[in-house]
C-alpha cells in the first residue's frame, strides 16, 4: 500500500525516499523477527490468515507462516530493505521515473513476501504472476535503452510461459488432490502418489507441469538466457530480484512441494538433469564473461542448479544443506552486486579488461567482495563453506544409503564437486578482474565510497562471516522443515564449521585445488574455451523461434485479413449458411404445423408478394441508378400492402411514410452522382454472390417454415390487449406496447434516431450542424438555383416564370421569392400554401390519437415531416429555414429529454421506472378527459422523429444545393478532407 | 402453429436478391441490398404472427386470439424507423464517398494488404546493439566502449540499408519509425 503513495515521496525529497521505503520491509522484518515464537512453538500451530475471497472457485486469501515461509520471509524482506537502503545512494536525485521505480522495488517485495506466505494454490500463482509483472517494469527501468526493453521483454515472455504451464499444472494438482490449499495438499500428497492410478498419473503430470513453472523462473536450462539477460536492469535490481527474491521463487516452489511429491514420477529426473547441467553450464559460460555483473549472472545460474537438485533431493540432510545454502547463496550473491553497482557507480565500468587497481582504491570495498566471493567459491570460515559442506556430505549420504543405487549418486555428487570448481574459479576471476593490478592497464579513476552507500553490502557480508563461525541458529530454523523428510544417515547431519576430516572436507580441497589451478592457468583455459566448438545459443534459439512466430502471424493475418469487405462478408454469409444448412438437413427437424400457402383471411397477399418479387428482381438488374432506388421502392411499399392486409394499420402508415422520404431522401442525396451504375462484377465473383444470395434466401425460408412449424406454446402476446387497455390505458395494442409496456426498447430505439440524424448532419456538414441558416430576408429574389446558361428551357416559359415572379402580391410562400425563377412552380406553392397546416394538424392528432387508434409518435412525426419535405422541395431551402426556425438538434434534444423524464418521474413518485398513470379531469368544451401519461413519452418520440427528417432535409437537401451552387459537386478530385469546407 | 408460405417465399426473394446486392463493390446497390434486408426480416417478424387477423385495437368483445399478433407488430415499427434513420445515414456515407473520392465504390482496405506484405525486420526486436558495460554510460563513457558502440551502431545502420523492408526504403513503414 506504501507503493502507491511511494512516487509523492520522491517528488518530495528526491532520492531520500528510498529511506522511508525501505524502512517498510525493515519493520516487517522486526515484525518477522517477533513472530519467531509464534513460528516454532511447538504446541501452536503457525499463525495463519484466511479471507474468503472467492470460494465457490476455492479461491481464498489464505495466508500461513510456517517455519519455510519464515525462513524465506526473512531472506526476501532483509535484503529487500538493504537493497532499497543502497539504492538512495546509487541512483541520482534527478533520474526520471525514480517514484515509480522505487514504487515497484517496493510492491516487489510486497509480492514476494506473498508468495512465499501464500496457502493457496491460486493465490500462489497470483503473486508469481505479480513478481513476474514487477520484474518487467524493473527491468524496463531504462525506457529509452534499447537493450533494457528487450531484456525485460525477452525475462516477461520466458517466465509467463512457464507461468502458464504452472498454472495448467496448479489446477491439475489441485483438482487431483481435491483441495486448493497448499497445506492441505501437503498433508493428502503422500497417499494419493501412493494410490497411483489415473489420479496418481494427473499428479504426476500436473506436478511435472508446475516444476516447468519453477525451472523458468529460476533460469534453469533450457530457459536460462533470460537471467544474464536481465542484466540490463539497475544493478540494485539484479542484487534483489536476480540473486535473492524472483529466482529463488522457484527454489521455494520445489523446497515447499518437495515433502510431498519428490516421490513423483518425474520429479528427480527433472530436476537432477536440468540442475546438474544449468550448474555446470553456468560455470562454464561464467569463467568466459568480461562483464562483472556477467560473470555473476552466469554464476547464479550455476548456483540456481546447484539449489535446485539439492532442495529437490528429499531427504533430511539434503533439506537442511538446500537451505542453508539457499540462505548463504542470497546473502553473499546480493553482496557482491552491490559491490559491483558500488563499482560501476564510481568507475563508470564493469569491464574487467578496463578495471584496474581498485583494491588499492578501496580497501574496505574490497574486503567485502573478498568476504563475498570467498564465500561463493566456498572457503572456510564464511557461511558458503558450511553449505557446501553440508550438500556434500548429504549427497555422501545419499549415495551410501540412497534408493538409486550408489553408481548414479556418486556421479551426481562428482558432477557437483566438477561444478562447485567452476565456481572456485569464477570466484577468483571476479575478484582479480574487479580488483587486482593489471599489468598494462592505467589504474582506474575511483572516487572515494561513502559508508552510507558501502553500508548495505557489508552488514551482508558480516552476517555470512557470523553465520559461517556460528551456523547453529541456521540449524535451528531448518529443522522444523527438515524433519518433514526421512533421514538417511543415521548419524544425522549438523551444521559445524570443523567436522574433522571427513569426505566433505576432502571434497572441498579438491574444489579449492581444482578451482585455484583453473584460474592460474585461465590464459590457456581461455584459448580452450575459444577452440571448442560453441555451444548452441539458446537465446539465439529463442529469438529464432520469435521469427517464426512472427512469421505465421504475418501469413495468417495475410491470409484472414484481406481488407476486402466482399470476402469477409462472404466468409460470415457462407458460414451462416453452412451451418445452419447442416443443422437444418441433418437433425430431421419437425415440420408439424400447418401449412398453407395462400391465407383466406387475405387473398390480396399473393399480388402484393408478386409485385415485390417482381420489383425486387428488377432492382437487381437496373443499372440506372434512380431506376434501382425506384424498384426498390416498389418492393418497399408492396411490404406495406402486405402489412395493411394482414392486419397491421400502424404498420402500413409508418412504412409508407417513410418509403416516401426515403425515396426523396435518395433523389436529393444522388443528384449529383452519375446516373449509370458502374462495374458490373463479372465471373467467378458474380457467380458466388449469386449461389450465397439463393443459399441464404432458401435457408431463411426453410428456417421460417420450421421454427413456426415447431411452435406449440401460445403466444405471449394474447395477454397484450387486456394488458394495453387495463395497465396502459389505451386501445391500440401496438402503441402502447412501445410507449409502455416496452417502454425501454422504444428508448433505446430513439436514442439511435438522434445519434444516426447527428451523424447525417455531420458527414454532409462536416463542420457545425449549419445552426447559422441565413434567413430569407438576406437574399436577393430568384437569386437561389440558377440553372444558368441559354437554351436549358423555352425562352416562354422562362418569360413567364419571369413575371410570375415578381408579381406584387402576396407570396404563397414565405421564401418563395428566393428561388429563381425558372424552378418555381407556381402550382406546387399553392398546394403547399394550402396543404401544409393541415398536413401539421393531421400529424398532430396521429399523435395524440396514437394512443387509442391508428397512428402515434412515429407515424405522426413522419407525417410532419412529410409537411416539411413539401415545404423544401416547394421553396427551396430557405424555405426549410424560415419553416424551421428550431434547429433539429434542439428538437432531438428535446424528445430525447421528454422520454427520459417520462421514464424518471415516476420513480420519484415511488413507482417503477416508464411506469405510466391514467389521469382524468374535465374540461369546460371537451367533457371529460382521459389523459395516459405514457403520451408524453409518445411527444418525445414525436419530436425525435421531427428532428431526424429535418436534418435529413437540411443535409441531404439544402447543404447539398449549396455545395452544388458553389461548384464542390463539379470539383473532379479532393484530396483531403480541408478543402470540402463549404466557403460562404 | 400455422405456416405461411407466400410470406416466407416473398422473404426468402429479398433476402437473396439483398445479398446478392450486399456484395456488390458499388456503395449504392449495398445499401439498397441492405433495405431489401430490412424489409425481408420485417415479412419474418410478420409471418410469425400467422394467419391475417384484425387490427389490434382492443374492444372488450374480441377474443385475443383474433387479433393479428401485436408483439412482432411492435418490433417491425421499431425496425421500419430504425432502418429509415440506418438508410439516411448510409445515403450521406455515399454522398461524402463521392464528394471525397469521386467514387462511390468500396475499396480495398490498403493498410490490410501493406501488413500481408510487411517484412520480418523489427527495428526493436532484430536490430544489432551495443553491449553495455555500465549502468552511468551516459555521463561517465570509456573511450573504448564509445568506440564500441560506434561501430555497432555502424554495422547496424548498414545491416538496415540491406534490408530494404519488401520493396520500400525504411521509414515508409508507418509503426516501427521510433521503435518505442
Amino acid at each position: 500500500m506504501v507503493a502507491v503513495v511511494a512516487p509523492l515521496m520522491f517528488s518530495r525529497w528526491g532520492r531520500s525516499a528510498f529511506y522511508l521505503l525501505a524502512a517498510v520491509p525493515a519493520a516487517s522484518f522486526a515484525w518477522l523477527l517477533a513472530q519467531y515464537g509464534n513460528v516454532y512453538s511447538a504446541s501452536r500451530p503457525s499463525p495463519a490468515l484466511d479471507v474468503p475471497w472467492i470460494p465457490t472457485l476455492g479461491l481464498n486469501l489464505t495466508f500461513r507462516m510456517d517455519q519455510l515461509s519464515w525462513l524465506m520471509s526473512l531472506l526476501v524482506l532483509g535484503v529487500g530493505a538493504l537493497v532499497l537502503a543502497y539504492c538512495a545512494r546509487y541512483f541520482k536525485t534527478d533520474d526520471a521515473g525514480l517514484g515509480g521505480f522505487g514504487a515497484q522495488l517496493l510492491a516487489f517485495a510486497g509480492a514476494m513476501f506473498g508468495l512465499v506466505t501464500a496457502d493457496n494454490l491460486i493465490l500462489l500463482f497470483v503473486f508469481w504472476e505479480l513478481t513476474t509483472v514487477l520484474s518487467y517494469l524493473l527491468i524496463g527501468y531504462a525506457r529509452t535503452r534499447i537493450a533494457a526493453r528487450r531484456a525485460a521483454l525477452q525475462a516477461l515472455i520466458v517466465t509467463t510461459f512457464g507461468g502458464l504451464a504452472m498454472l495448467v499444472g496448479l489446477i491439475m494438482v489441485g483438482e487431483g488432490a481435491g483441495t486448493y490449499s497448499i497445506s492441505g495438499l501437503l498433508a493428502r500428497a503422500p497417499a494419493l502418489v501412493a494410490a497411483g492410478g489415473t489420479p496418481g498419473t494427473v499428479l504426476d503430470v500436473g506436478v511435472a507441469l508446475v516444476l516447468v513453472g519453477a525451472v523458468t523462473k529460476s533460469a534453469l536450462l533450457p530457459f536460462h538466457f533470460w537471467l544474464p539477460g536481465a542484466m540490463a536492469a539497475p544493478t540494485p535490481v539484479s542484487a534483489y530480484l536476480h540473486a535473492a527474491a524472483m529466482v529463488k521463487a522457484g527454489i521455494y516452489l520445489v523446497a515447499r512441494l518437495a515433502p510431498g511429491f519428490s516421490g513423483t514420477e518425474y520429479w528427480q529426473v527433472l530436476l537432477t538433469v536440468l540442475g546438474l547441467s544449468t550448474m555446470l553450464l553456468g560455470g562454464w559460460r561464467a569463467l568466459r564473461q568480461h562483464d562483472l555483473k556477467l560473470i555473476l549472472a552466469y554464476g547464479t545460474v550455476s548456483q540456481l542448479g546447484f539449489l535446485t537438485v539439492v532442495v529437490g533431493l528429499g531427504s533430511r540432510e539434503a533439506a537442511l544443506a538446500g537451505m542453508v545454502l539457499v540462505l548463504a547463496h542470497g546473502l553473499f550473491k546480493a553482496a557482491l552486486f552491490l559491490v559491483v553497482g558500488i563499482i560501476d557507480h564510481q568507475s563508470g565500468t564493469r569491464d574487467i579488461r578496463e578495471l584496474s587497481g581498485v583494491f588499492r582504491s578501496a580497501p574496505k570495498l574490497g574486503v567485502v567482495a573478498l568476504v563475498g566471493a570467498a564465500s561463493m567459491a566456498g572457503l572456510p570460515p564464511l557461511a558458503g563453506f558450511v553449505a557446501k559442506e553440508s550438500v556434500f556430505s548429504a549427497f555422501a549420504a545419499n549415495a551410501r544409503y540412497g534408493a538409486a543405487g550408489p553408481v548414479l549418486e556418486v556421479a551426481v555428487l562428482a558432477l557437483m564437486v566438477l561444478g562447485s570448481v567452476l565456481t572456485f574459479a569464477y570466484s577468483a576471476r571476479f575478484l582479480w578482474g574487479g580488483f587486482a593490478r593489471k599489468p598494462g592497464l592505467p589504474v582506474t579513476a575511483f572516487e572515494p565510497v561513502g559508508w552510507l552507500f558501502l553500508g548495505a553490502p557489508a552488514l551482508l557480508s558480516t552476517l555470512t562471516l557470523a553465520l559461517g563461525v556460528y551456523p547453529a541458529p541456521m540449524e535451528t530454523w531448518i529443522a522444523p522443515y527438515s524433519a518433514q523428510f526421512a533421514a538417511l544417515d543415521p548419524h544425522g547431519l549438523h551444521l559445524r564449521l570443523w567436522h574433522g576430516f571427513t569426505l566433505p572436507l576432502a571434497l572441498s580441497a579438491v574444489v579449492v585445488a581444482g578451482g585455484a589451478s583453473m584460474f592460474l592457468l585461465r590464459g590457456r583455459f581461455e584459448a580452450l574455451q575459444g577452440k571448442l566448438p560453441p555451444m548452441p545459443d539458446l537465446e539465439r534459439g529463442y529469438r529464432q523461434s520469435v521469427v517464426v512466430l512472427d512469421l505465421v502471424a504475418i501469413w495468417v493475418t495475410g491470409r484472414t485479413q484481406r481488407g476486402s469487405l466482399f470476402f469477409y462478408l462472404a466468409v460470415i454469409l457462407a458460414t451462416a449458411v453452412a451451418s445452419v444448412g447442416a443443422v437444418l438437413v441433418l437433425t430431421e427437424p419437425s415440420w408439424a404445423g400447418q401449412r398453407y400457402f395462400l391465407d383466406m383471411g387475405s387473398p390480396l397477399q399473393l399480388v402484393a408478394g408478386a409485385a415485390i418479387v417482381v420489383g425486387a428482381v428488377a432492382a437487381a438488374r437496373a443499372d440506372k441508378r434512380f431506376m434501382a432506388v425506384l424498384m426498390v421502392s416498389v418492393t418497399g411499399y408492396g411490404v406495406a400492402l402486405i402489412f395493411a392486409l394482414q392486419g397491421a394499420p400502424d404498420l402500413a402508415l409508418t412504412q409508407m411514410l417513410v418509403e416516401t422520404i426515403i425515396l426523396v431522401a435518395f433523389v436529393l442525396a444522388m443528384r449529383s452522382l452519375p446516373a449509370g451504375l458502374r462495374e458490373r462484377a463479372a465471373g467467378a465473383r458474380k457467380l458466388v454472390r449469386i449461389l450465397l444470395g439463393a443459399g441464404f434466401g432458401a435457408v431463411m425460408v426453410l428456417v421460417g417454415i420450421v421454427a413456426m412449424g415447431s411452435r406449440t406454446a401460445t403466444p405471449v402476446s394474447l395477454s397484450l390487449p387486456k394488458m394495453a387497455y387495463e395497465g396502459g390505458g389505451g386501445l391500440n395494442v401496438v402503441n402502447v406496447t412501445l410507449v409502455d409496456i416496452r417502454a425501454w426498447d422504444t428508448f433505446g430505439e430513439i436514442s439511435v434516431l438522434a445519434v444516426a440524424a447527428t451523424g447525417v448532419a455531420s458527414l454532409i456538414f462536416v463542420r457545425g450542424r449549419g445552426q447559422r441558416l441565413a434567413r430569407a430576408e438576406t437574399v436577393a429574389t430568384g437569386s437561389v438555383g440558377r440553372i444558368g446558361g441559354p437554351g436549358m428551357l423555352p425562352s416562354a416559359v422562362v418569360e413567364l416564370a419571369k413575371r410570375f415572379a415578381v408579381v406584387p402580391a402576396d407570396p404563397w410562400l414565405v421564401a418563395g421569392r428566393t428561388l429563381a425563377p425558372e424552378r418555381r412552380s407556381i402550382i406546387f406553392e399553392v398546394v403547399t400554401r394550402l396543404v401544409f397546416h393541415s398536413i401539421i394538424v393531421l400529424s398532430i392528432y396521429l399523435l395524440l390519437a396514437g394512443h387509442n387508434g391508428t397512428g402515434g409518435g412515429f407515424a405522426g412525426g413522419l407525417v410532419a415531416g412529410l409537411a416539411l419535405t413539401i415545404r423544401y422541395l416547394a421553396g427551396g431551402r430557405f424555405e426549410l429555414a424560415e419553416a424551421t426556425r428550431i434547429s433539429a438538434g434542439t428538437l432531438l434534444g428535446l424528445g430525447l429529454a421528454a422520454a427520459a423524464l417520462t421514464g424518471m418521474v415516476p420513480l420519484f413518485l415511488g413507482g417503477e421506472i416508464f411506469q405510466s398513470a391514467i389521469l382524468g379531469f374535465d374540461l369546460p368544451v371537451f367533457g371529460h378527459v382521459k389523459f395516459v401519461t405514457s403520451t408524453l413519452f409518445d411527444i418525445g418520440v414525436y419530436l425525435v422523429v421531427v428532428g431526424l427528417v429535418i436534418d435529413v432535409l437540411r443535409s441531404l437537401g439544402s447543404e447539398i444545393d449549396q455545395h452544388e451552387e458553389d461548384g464542390i459537386g463539379a470539383i473532379t478530385l479532393i484530396e483531403d478532407d480541408e478543402p470540402l469546407e463549404v466557403v460562404r | 402453429m400455422s405456416v405461411n408460405l407466400t410470406l416466407l417465399l416473398v422473404m426468402g426473394v429479398l433476402y437473396a436478391i439483398g445479398i446478392y446486392l450486399l456484395l456488390e463493390r458499388s456503395l449504392t446497390r449495398v445499401l439498397l441490398g441492405l433495405m431489401l434486408l430490412a424489409n425481408a426480416t420485417n415479412l419474418l417478424l410478420l409471418a410469425t404472427g400467422g394467419y391475417a387477423g384484425l387490427a389490434p385495437v382492443f374492444h372488450k368483445d374480441i377474443p385475443a386470439a383474433a387479433y393479428n399478433d401485436p408483439l412482432p407488430q411492435a418490433f417491425i415499427l421499431t425496425s421500419i424507423v430504425i432502418s429509415f434513420a440506418v438508410t439516411a445515414f448510409m445515403l450521406s456515407l455515399v454522398y461524402r464517398s463521392w464528394l471525397l473520392s469521386r467514387a462511390d465504390q468500396i475499396q480495398d482496405d490498403r493498410e490490410d494488404l501493406r501488413v500481408a506484405r510487411q517484412d520480418l525486420f523489427d527495428a526493436e526486436e532484430d536490430s544489432e546493439i551495443a553491449i553495455e558495460v555500465s549502468d552511468f554510460h551516459e555521463n561517465n563513457q570509456p573511450a573504448a566502449s564509445r568506440e564500441m558502440i560506434r561501430q555497432v551502431t555502424l554495422k547496424t545502420a548498414k545491416a538496415r540499408g540491406q534490408h530494404p523492408g519488401g520493396g520500400h526504403g525504411p521509414g515508409s513503414r508507418p509503426g516501427t519509425g521510433g521503435g518505442a
